[in-house]
């Protein structure tokens, strides 16, 4: 279970404006991934493009062989079957309640009876903590409870790929956790490929197997999480730790003068990395890795405290 | 002028072509949405039944005046109810048809998938693997023009009935003369395009609509933005479109000889 994803030399302008070119990585199957950068770095676009949403102006993306942006429009729809998305406001049919919303994937593309089609929903919805709202319309119920049900809807088809686009923005910091837990498990339980794009640190730091950050229309750096935790490349540090001293601005990127003024200021030392979530019933995920094995084969010394479960989750909270 | 700002305007129309030529392949996709098709047969009808009802009757009353005062000019008053119903079953009936389906059905369909298309909702469809053109577009296209022709055929009944009651009882015109003239002019092909006109009006609308609608963008302002163009831009279709199809029609089919 599990599909690989390959992205190769990806790039996408609006008009002529570049949101970002260049970008090359491969999302291992079965593992967890997200995909960090700045407000307005394209996130968003990158994910479409993946779905085939958005045609990118160059590049490949392969899934299961299959090169989604030039690929025919059938081929198209039937690779999507392949993904469960979770789209930032859940993207639920106004229409429907939440029950039809769930099941309107199954009910199009199988030929289950409508008890299975409800064993399988109410499965679906006690997973999210939705049991008890199948009635209410989307509009009746909060944001938090809309993205909930959106995820119920992404993981009917049992998909491969999962990818979520900012599922932490607009929920209070309890059910951010109690969300980030769920895609641990989800990814203990089924194997899927996930991606998560968020600005979220927390989420970034604790949940995922590796780690993309898009900066300055490309992708900085694409790899390991420990990886990435414990660079000393200034974007990645300042993003990753949220600090205000480093290449990204107020808007965007600082002008020369703004960074000469800081290089006397330097960096602040990297703060420790902190152990990944595990899942709840404490079986091992496929893409889990022991704490500090990527930084002892590439002789990397983690920052002092590192993969302590006491290590405070609220980055800066230390420094 | 650069070529851009030029070929812009070819670029709209190519894209409305080519997204009317996907509608055109969805048709034959199956399964069809029959469920679709129903519901939103009985929405345009329920939203367009009553208003047309209530244009027709002033649509009828005013050719009856005018034609009826002009004819009289002539000497001719005993063909005022000839020339009423050839108004209202060419022209009057289409148009009306053509007016309520661009502005109550059309502007509900461009509002309906253009919310849907911010929120969303159709990307989250074709994520699902499931085209909204074939999901929603083919179901509400075909709705819209099995409903502009029976709406075509309920602005005739109601015109040529509001056309009498104003001829008889205010222009004081003798009512068997008017009933008596009905075929004197008009023959069944003036029937037979009023029908083809409502259809084509129709489809021009919902293909319109479905397309500004889906291809909404900029938030709610973009809805409401889809919505305007789709009604102005239908609009200015349906009248060139009536006026190429009427000017066939009398190409084709001889006038009835008196």
């Amino acid at each position: 279970m599990g599909v690989e994803v390959k992205v190769e030399n990806l790039a996408k302008s609006f008009g002529k404006q570049l949101i970002w070119g260049d970008v090359s990585l491969t999302l291992p199957a079965g593992e967890i991934s997200v995909m960090l950068g700045p407000s307005g770095t394209g996130k968003s676009v990158f994910l479409k493009a993946l779905i085939g949403l958005l045609k990118p102006d160059r590049g490949h993306v392969y899934i299961e062989g299959v090169d989604i942006p030039n690929c025919r429009e059938r081929d198209l729809y039937e690779i999507r079957k392949l993904f469960g998305v979770l789209f930032q406001d859940g993207a639920m049919f106004g229409s429907m309640n939440l029950y039809d919303n769930v099941a309107f994937p199954l009910r199009e593309h199988t030929r289950k009876s409508e008890s299975e089609v409800r064993q399988i929903v109410m499965e679906k919805m006690d997973m999210v903590g939705l049991v008890g709202a199948e009635t209410k319309l989307p509009g009746e119920i909060s944001g938090g409870m809309r993205k909930r049900a959106g995820l119920a809807r992404a993981l009917v088809l049992e998909p491969e790929i999962i990818l979520f686009d900012e599922p932490d923005s607009g929920l209070d910091p309890v059910r951010v956790a109690y969300l980030n837990q769920l895609i641990i498990d989800l990814n203990a339980q089924i194997d899927a490929t996930f991606l998560i794009v968020t600005h979220d640190i927390n989420t970034a730091r604790t949940v995922p197997d590796n780690i993309g950050l898009l900066f300055h229309q490309h992708l900085a750096m694409f790899g390991p999480r420990e990886m990435l935790l414990s660079s000393q490349e200034p974007v990645v540090a300042q993003f990753l730790n949220a600090q205000r001293v480093g290449p990204i601005g107020m808007s965007e990127e600082k002008d020369a003068d703004e960074l000469a003024q800081e290089a006397s200021q330097g960096m602040p030392a990297l703060p420790p990395i902190p152990a990944q979530l595990e899942p709840s019933d404490g079986r091992p995920r496929r893409g889990q890795k022991t704490p500090g094995e990527w930084c002892r084969a590439h002789g990397v010394t983690p920052p002092p405290g590192s993969f302590q479960d006491d290590v405070s989750l609220a980055p800066g909270a230390t420094a | 002028m650069s070529l851009a700002t030029v070929s812009r305007p070819l670029g709209t129309a190519g894209k409305l072509f080519a997204f009317a030529l996907d509608v055109f392949m969805g048709l034959f996709r199956r399964p069809f949405q029959l469920r679709e098709f129903l519901q939103q047969s009985w929405f345009i009808a329920s939203v367009t039944i009553i208003p047309t009802a209530l244009v027709a009757i002033p649509f009828g009353a005013v050719i009856a005046l005018q034609v009826g005062g002009l004819i009289q000019q002539f000497g001719a008053q005993s063909f005022t109810g000839s020339a009423a119903v050839l108004a209202i079953l060419r022209e009057a009936g289409p148009i009306a048809t053509a007016l309520l389906i661009a502005g109550a059905a059309g502007s509900a369909i461009a509002a309906d998938l253009g919310s849907r298309r911010i929120r969303e909702e159709l990307d989250a469809m074709m994520v699902l693997g499931i085209d909204p053109i074939q999901r929603l577009v083919v179901p509400r296209v075909l709705a819209c023009m099995m409903i502009a022709l029976f709406l075509n055929g309920l602005v005739s009944v109601v015109g040529v009935m509001g056309g009498y009651v104003f001829n008889v009882v205010l222009q004081g015109g003798t009512p068997g003369a008017y009933l008596a003239s009905f075929t004197a002019l008009a023959q069944l092909p003036d029937l037979w395009q009023g029908m083809v006109k409502a259809v084509v009006f129709g489809l021009i609308a919902a293909i319109v609509a479905s397309y500004k609608g889906m291809t909404a963008s900029g938030g709610p302002k973009g809805v409401g933005d889809a919505v305007n163009e789709s009604v102005v831009i239908t609009f200015l279709l349906l009248f060139v479109v009536n006026f190429v199809i009427t000017a066939v029609y009398i190409q084709l089919v001889p006038a009835k000889g008196m």
